[in-house]
């Protein structure tokens, strides 16, 4: 087998440890501190913020408008709408800024 | 108040997680096609794209490797990158194996492969809504989802180099847009602003000074921090159970 083979399996397993192990992990505990509960409640803000902040700070004028538009519709439409608005301004933006 | 709600049937429960599977399948396919595009480029085969989409599946982590494939680099270490970028899903799996404690550990332990990103966003957010999280409308969110992905793979090293200009149409931001709207959807939380807050601050100096992927752990572990410390120790005490070992 090709040593890509071996790194793409490699990777799969790493990967998949990821994914079941902090499961393993908790399952073993019957009840969680309400600190901890606290912790993990918070665990989709802060994971998926660290994906976008890095990205927002890199931002020029189109990437920061769709950003801030895409914020501001969240606050009353669903999903589709917050994409649609968001990719819009951006698409609009670096249309008008590279004419 | 609570009214127990109607029951569901299996076929609707899916429908129902194929419906919440849309807006994601749009915002991950150009990472999707970027990546087959990409693995040509560093040649590899049309069937190790295809394997890596399918066995890895996770889309940050299977560009690191691309990057790494092509320099001098030890196998374990490009392994040891996958494994670094993806650790965020150690805690994905924490919280959402306590959202499914009704499956079984086998159940759980196959479902979990497919806990990318989205599929843990919307586990949450419909357990926010009150929700039971059926295997039905889990499997329902990620069939396509993963279908589409792989799909992907195959569709950007075959046609990938047709796009005429990507950026132009703003394929390249999708994905932040799309992560935005998620963290938005959680703002109902407890401690939602300084935790975000946080985790953003954080995570820009940790890129600075420590580099990715590790920004990623370092700023969500300073947003969980937050949680942590501002929460009331007069919230009624459990007792930690130290069941390990």
């Amino acid at each position: 087998m090709s040593t890509t083979l071996w790194i793409i399996l490699g990777g799969a397993i790493a990967t998949y440890l990821t994914r079941i192990g902090g499961d393993l992990v908790l399952s073993r505990f019957e009840r969680i501190h309400p600190r901890v509960e606290a912790g993990l409640n918070a665990v989709p803000a802060a994971v998926l913020t660290t994906l976008v902040a890095p990205a927002a700070m890199r931002a020029s004028v189109p990437e920061a408008a769709a950003l801030l538009v895409a914020a501001v519709v969240a606050l009353r439409g669903g999903m589709m709408a917050v994409f649609v608005a968001g990719t819009g301004t951006l698409i609009l933006l670096r249309y008008l800024l590279s004419a | 108040m609570q009214k127990s709600p109607p029951p569901v049937s299996n076929a609707e429960e899916f429908r129902r997680g194929f419906r919440r599977a849309l807006p994601i399948a749009i915002a991950i396919a150009p990472f999707g096609i970027l990546f087959g595009t990409l693995a040509a480029d560093h040649g590899l085969s049309l069937g190790e794209a295809v394997l890596m989409s399918a066995t890895i599946y996770a889309g940050a982590s299977q560009l690191v490797g691309l990057e790494l494939f092509g320099q001098q680099i030890a196998p374990w270490l490009v392994v040891l990158s996958i494994f670094a970028v993806n650790f965020r899903h150690v805690l994905y799996s924490a919280v959402a194996g306590r959202r499914t404690r009704h499956w079984s550990g086998l159940t759980r332990a196959i479902a979990f492969f497919f806990l990318v990103d989205p599929q843990f966003a919307e586990v949450e957010r419909r357990a926010d809504e009150g929700k039971p999280i059926t295997l039905a409308w889990y499997a329902g969110l990620a069939a396509p989802v993963y279908v589409f992905w792989v799909a992907e793979a195959v569709l950007g090293g075959l046609f990938g180099r047709l796009i005429p200009n990507p950026h132009a149409v703003g394929l390249d931001f999708l994905l932040p847009i799309y992560f935005l709207g998620l963290v938005m959807e959680f703002r109902g939380r407890p401690r939602w602003l300084p935790i975000v807050a946080t985790s953003a601050l954080t995570s820009i100096v940790a890129e600075r000074l420590v580099g990715s992927p590790w920004h990623v752990s370092i700023g969500a572990l300073a947003g969980i921090a937050i949680a942590v410390v501002l929460t009331p120790v007069s919230a009624p005490h459990h007792r930690l159970e130290e069941s390990v070992e």
